[in-house]
């Protein structure tokens, strides 16, 4: 939590007024019963009604002030803790942008996006709550104490007594029950995975006609997740009864006492009155607090959560300097003995991959799932660094860029087709902010998506909604690939990005993209024999390593693997 | 359009209690108990006040009757201490089992839902409902019914004592107190536009994180890091102002009742002290009505908070109800046959068939499969292939039209024994929580490890399992975990191999599966067809040209239908689609 309330910093005022201002509305408050004792001791037994009338006045007093202490510490405390998860919000949202995909990796963006979100509000109600209550409630026991302690010291030690006796229980049971409720977390999160399976896995399950057996495991984690339930409820239940018991014991100790000192002479009427209205108060503040603790106790573990996030850093060491630009040089790129040890993963995923194509031709990578097409591919972008050996393009090592020149040089059409909320024109202006009607109309016909987009209302204008389900999973790979290609790229990478495509569809694709320009560098991924024969070179990758380069004939005519994968999809081929 | 709102609220809460009925000795204890724990609450003080007036002044004091007083104050205290563990505990017992009643119910109701649902709705959704709507209608209704219930019986029980000390002061309080309830209205009306607004910017803000945290890599791949930072600070501050308004003024509502409270406290103060002149109230009495003005108006102040928890407590228990009472798939039927041992035949007659009303499908398709055939399903991605596979499986039925295996329709057999009669390998591969055997032993739960062994090493999946840290003691988790997709499918196919029905359906895979493995899988396929009737959604040549009958879709129909050389001489869509492989080269 500590390093999170930086972001508190820009409220400091109101970080101190709310609190303040609540302490005052609960002294306030605290003089209440002394007021109204004035009026048994002197009003009643004097009979006098103008002093009666002006103690109940003083009692108006006291609440019009509170009033107005209260609602100024709300509006503070509501503006620090709104402002302050604001602050956060943005400082974090911008932090995971600054993440390289080595720490997307690790963390998971599902996890990050609780973060974002649940765990963020948790800790703005956290700190609203903490800077409301935190203070006031500890501040009304220990006053009232203090203020039994004015009243008549005798008695006030029954409170001393009370208080640690009530917190001992309040937080005893709390203590207890805690650890209990994440026991109760774990069966509700198996009776969720069930029910998830459920769902999931519908077609299997009724295929095997499991439905009886899935029905029984289903009831045992019901009933398990009863019993602790149960189990749990019949401890907390106690709360209630158990401080009533304490609350109400010292009552009758208290008025006991009282009676002893009254007829001793030592206080008088109104101030029994007085002393058992504190302890009222007193019973209402700690169950308060009691709930408090519980909501600040969820608020720290979520602030937590956040700060771990605040503790990854980007893992890559950025260039700030902008090289000039050496165009003479016509390798358009270079691997050189390159090799990736993902993080925290034993083995190398890729094991000296040395290869160079020139600026205008295609390279094509092929191998199995698993054999490192992709990680190939992530390196050129730089979304990962090479731990041995390095990566050029255009003459120059990856590192050696500013981050955001190299990105510009490379359009990438990722395996997941990704489109985002919004129209097919602003997704197609991802790839290039400056492109025009006649560079997207390009893109959406080399792309095959021309078809398919002047069916659609409002072509460019059509809406796609959120993870583009109202487009098939071919539209979207096609609306990818003219994304990438509206960025004009020096480098075109197609990370087997016409999975979904028939047969005929890739084809036409690749011969657009040939003929869209002369010295766009393709480098295409593929687990079809088709896609890639044609190019100009071509990677054999196995586990990570290249186990053949050269031409489709060269590799046909002598690398076993490659025929392998060649011959079992085109079997008749091999037969001729 | 309220009455018909209201009756519908009435309909859930006429379920709830339904589910409660089953409890009911619960339910009147508790509510027996509640109303006990209430007026034992409520004598303290007057006891208290009983206690006060013995205790007048300076040798003045009449002890016996204080220590009489405290003798009932230390009995109804235990008494009262007793009542309310045991409400609590029935409270607990009937929330905790009704929940566990509603959720059964609709996890039975999941088995037997048809696919249409199930594939027609969110996942998401359906297991909010089975699991947060269940807690938190259960955690309203019975909290916000006791809290309810206890407040009527507070205000009922308060004024009756009051009654019986002092009239006058007793209307004070009754005429102020409602004061604290009609603002807490008024507040509450007047920010329902804040806080709604504070959803949806929130709502806003969500949505946008999970779209762009969640594909930060394609957010980095285009350098968009800065625009979309421009965008998330834009529906950021936008929240900001929100959440301000909408939390502060929500939390004014406390101190304003609590100011009513004390203006309350203090009426009674004046009043009931003038009252103490004249004598017609004693010391303690007043200080009795202290205690009740405070806790009269306890209960107004909750009820507000009440109405709108048992409000939102309905809607949830509305939208659960509403999964219970989907309806489900047609029952088998009474004299619904067991298929034994089939033979293989099939048989599709004039068969229509539509997800939508809208979009028409299969229409008047017919198709006749003999025993041990093999039937190849071809065409573009999404054209529909699984439409067959439901239908064949009975996971959807026809619109008209029937399908008949040896003869009978399927609608005449129970689907049990008609999916135990094929086997199913999807490329979209399910495993579930559990060991890999577990896994393997799904279609036969009482194989014997040599089985499962033998039908691993027929399906090439041993090899592979053998080396996992627990061979065939694996635990994995739901989505498989870190087997590779291949893998997951030879599990998936081992499955199906230790029953080996006569009739298969099978999913070749496109392209995430490595050539190694695709051909293990190609090799555990040809051993499984050996003889049965099979129906592949293929997708190499190779499957497609060894097949009796191919079926070419597109767009959810099925356009041709022959064996290769036939199609080929139609020198339509498959004969184009066929060709392109080639000359695409």
């Amino acid at each position: 939590m500590k390093s999170l309330l930086k972001y508190l910093k820009d409220y400091k005022k109101e970080t101190i007024l709310a609190p303040l201002f609540k302490m005052l509305e609960a002294s306030f408050e605290l003089f209440v019963p002394l007021v109204m004792a004035a009026i048994i001791d002197a009003g009643i037994s004097n009979g006098d009604k103008g002093y009666i009338l002006k103690m109940g006045a003083v009692l108006i007093a006291l609440a019009v002030i509170g009033l107005t202490c209260a609602i100024t510490a709300q509006y503070y405390s509501a503006k620090a803790a709104v402002g302050f998860a604001t602050k956060l919000r943005h400082a974090l949202f911008a932090h995971i942008q600054s993440l390289s995909y080595t720490e997307l990796d690790t963390m998971g963006t599902g996890t990050l996006i609780t973060r974002m979100t649940s765990d963020v509000n948790q800790v703005q109600s956290g700190v609203n709550l903490t800077l409301r209550l935190l203070l006031r409630s500890p501040f009304i026991v220990f006053g009232a104490m203090v203020m039994a302690f004015t009243v008549d010291v005798k008695a006030a030690f029954i409170f001393v007594v009370t208080i640690p006796l009530l917190s001992i229980v309040v937080f005893g049971i709390m203590l207890v029950s805690i650890p209990l409720y994440k026991k109760v977390q774990q069966a509700l999160d198996k009776v969720l995975s069930r029910t998830r399976e459920n769902l999931t896995g519908a077609r299997v399950i009724r295929a095997f006609s499991m439905e009886e057996e899935e029905t029984q495991q289903f009831t045992k984690a019901n009933n398990h997740l009863l019993d602790v339930q149960v189990f749990v409820g019949k401890i907390s239940a106690a709360m209630n009864p158990l401080t009533y018991v304490i609350i109400n014991g010292a009552l009758v100790v208290l008025l006991w006492t009282g009676a002893i000192r009254v007829d001793a002479g030592i206080i008088t009427q109104g101030a029994v009155v007085a002393l058992v209205n504190y302890m009222s108060q007193i019973l209402v503040e700690l169950i308060k607090l009691a709930n408090l603790i519980i909501q600040i106790t969820k608020a720290l573990a979520c602030a937590k959560r956040i700060e771990a996030v605040f503790e990854v850093t980007n893992s890559m060491e950025l260039c700030e300097k902008t090289a000039p630009v050496q165009e003479s040089n016509d390798d358009a790129i270079v691997f050189e003995h390159v090799g990736l040890t993902y993080q925290g993963a034993g083995d190398e995923s890729l094991s000296d991959i040395d290869f160079g194509i020139k600026k205008g031709q295609t390279l094509g990578i092929i191998g199995g799932t698993g054999s490192g097409k992709t990680s190939v591919v992530n390196l050129i972008p730089r979304f990962y660094d090479a731990t041995k050996g390095k990566v050029l393009i255009h003459g120059r090592d990856v590192r050696d860029y500013q981050l955001q020149e190299l990105r510009e040089l490379i359009g990438i059409v990722p395996q997941k087709a990704v489109l985002f909320k919004g129209t097919i024109r602003e997704n197609l202006l991802w790839g290039n902010e400056n492109a025009t009607q006649e560079d997207m109309e390009r893109a959406l016909e080399a792309s095959q998506a021309k078809e398919f987009v002047d069916a659609k209302e409002g072509r460019l204008e059509y809406k796609i909604t959120q993870g583009g389900k109202n487009l098939s999973g071919g539209q979207r790979q096609r609306l990818t690939i003219a994304r990438a290609l509206v960025r004009n790229p020096k480098i075109l990478i197609l990370d087997d990005s016409a999975s979904a495509l028939d047969f005929a569809t890739d084809a036409k694709l690749r011969t657009a993209i040939k003929n869209l320009s002369e010295d766009m560098t393709v480098v295409i991924v593929s687990q079809r024999a088709a896609s890639i024969q044609h190019a100009d070179e071509i990677i054999v990758l196995e586990d990570g390593e290249m186990a053949g380069i050269g031409t489709h004939d060269t590799l046909l005519a002598d690398n076993e693997i490659y025929q392998e994968i060649f011959y079992s999809q085109f079997p008749k081929e091999g037969a001729k | 359009m309220k009455d018909s709102r209201k009756t519908e609220q009435l309909e859930i809460i006429k379920k709830v209690l339904n589910y409660i009925g089953k409890y009911k000795f619960f339910l009147i204890a508790s509510v027996i108990l509640a109303a006990v724990s209430v007026i034992l609450t409520l004598y303290i003080p007057i006891l208290t006040g009983e206690a006060v007036d013995y205790v007048i002044g300076p040798a003045n004091v009449d002890f016996a009757g204080v220590f009489d007083v405290l003798k009932t104050m230390a009995v109804v205290i235990a008494l009262t201490a007793i009542v309310q563990w045991l409400m609590n505990a029935c409270n607990n017992k009937i929330a905790y089992q009704v929940v566990r009643d509603v959720r059964e119910d609709a996890f039975r109701k999941i088995e037997i839902l048809p696919l249409k649902y199930i594939d027609g709705h969110d996942h998401g959704d359906i297991i909010g409902r089975v699991i947060a709507d269940v807690d938190q209608f259960s955690e309203g209704l019975l909290m916000g019914f006791t809290q309810f219930f206890t407040g009527v019986v507070t205000i009922i029980g308060t004024l009756i004592f009051m009654l019986t000390i002092n009239v006058p002061t007793t209307l004070v309080v009754v005429v102020l107190t409602p004061v604290s309830f009609f603002v807490a209205g008024f507040i509450a009306k007047r920010i329902m536009g804040m806080t709604r607004l504070q959803a949806q910017t929130r709502g806003e803000q969500t949505a946008l994180i999970n779209e762009m945290i969640a594909n930060e890599q394609v957010v980095q791949a285009f350098g968009q890091e800065v625009k979309v930072q421009e965008r998330f600070d834009e529906v950021n501050n936008r929240l900001e102002k929100a959440s301000v308004n909408a939390i502060f003024f929500s939390s004014l509502t406390n101190p304003c009742t609590r100011f009513v409270n004390s203006l309350v406290y203090a009426a009674v103060g004046v009043i009931g002290a003038f009252l103490a002149i004249s004598g017609r109230i004693s010391v303690g009495q007043l200080s009795s009505f202290l205690s009740y003005a405070n806790q009269y108006t306890k209960p107004f102040n909750e009820i507000s908070g009440v109405v709108t928890e048992l409000q939102n407590a309905i809607i949830c228990a509305g939208r659960i109800f509403a999964l219970i009472e989907e309806e489900p798939q047609i029952p088998d039927a009474e004299d619904a046959k067991i298929l034994e041992n089939p033979s293989g035949n099939i048989e599709m007659e004039k068969v229509y068939f539509s997800y939508t009303d809208e979009q028409k499908l299969i229409e008047n398709f017919n198709l006749k499969v003999e025993p041990g055939q093999r039937v190849a399903i071809v065409g573009p991605t999404g054209c529909g292939k699984t439409t067959i596979i439901n239908l064949l499986m009975r996971f959807y039925d026809v619109k008209s039209g029937k399908i008949q295996v040896d003869g009978t329709d399927i609608r005449e057999l129970t689907r049990e024994s008609l999916r135990t009669g094929y086997g199913m390998v999807l490329q979209e591969t399910w495993l579930k929580a559990g060991t890999i055997k577990d896994n393997i032993v799904m279609g036969k739960p009482d194989a014997t490890m040599e089985e499962v062994v033998a039908a691993a090493k027929a399906s090439h999946a041993h090899s592979f399992i053998k080396r996992l840290p627990n061979g065939y003691d694996t635990v994995i988790s739901e989505d498989g975990g870190s087997l590779s997709q291949g893998q997951k499918q030879l599990l998936c196919i081992t499955r199906v191999m230790l029953c080996l029905p006569p009739m298969l359906i099978l999913d070749e895979a496109t392209s995430s599966i490595d050539t190694r493995t695709e051909i293990r899988i190609q090799k555990a396929f040809a051993t499984m067809m050996e003889g049965r009737t099979s129906f592949i959604v293929a997708h190499r040549l190779s499957t497609i040209r060894e097949a009796d009958i191919i079926l070419v879709m597109k767009d959810g129909n099925i356009i041709e239908q022959g064996n290769h050389e036939e199609l080929l001489a139609q020198n339509g869509f498959y004969a184009n689609m066929y060709l392109s492989q080639f000359t695409a080269s």
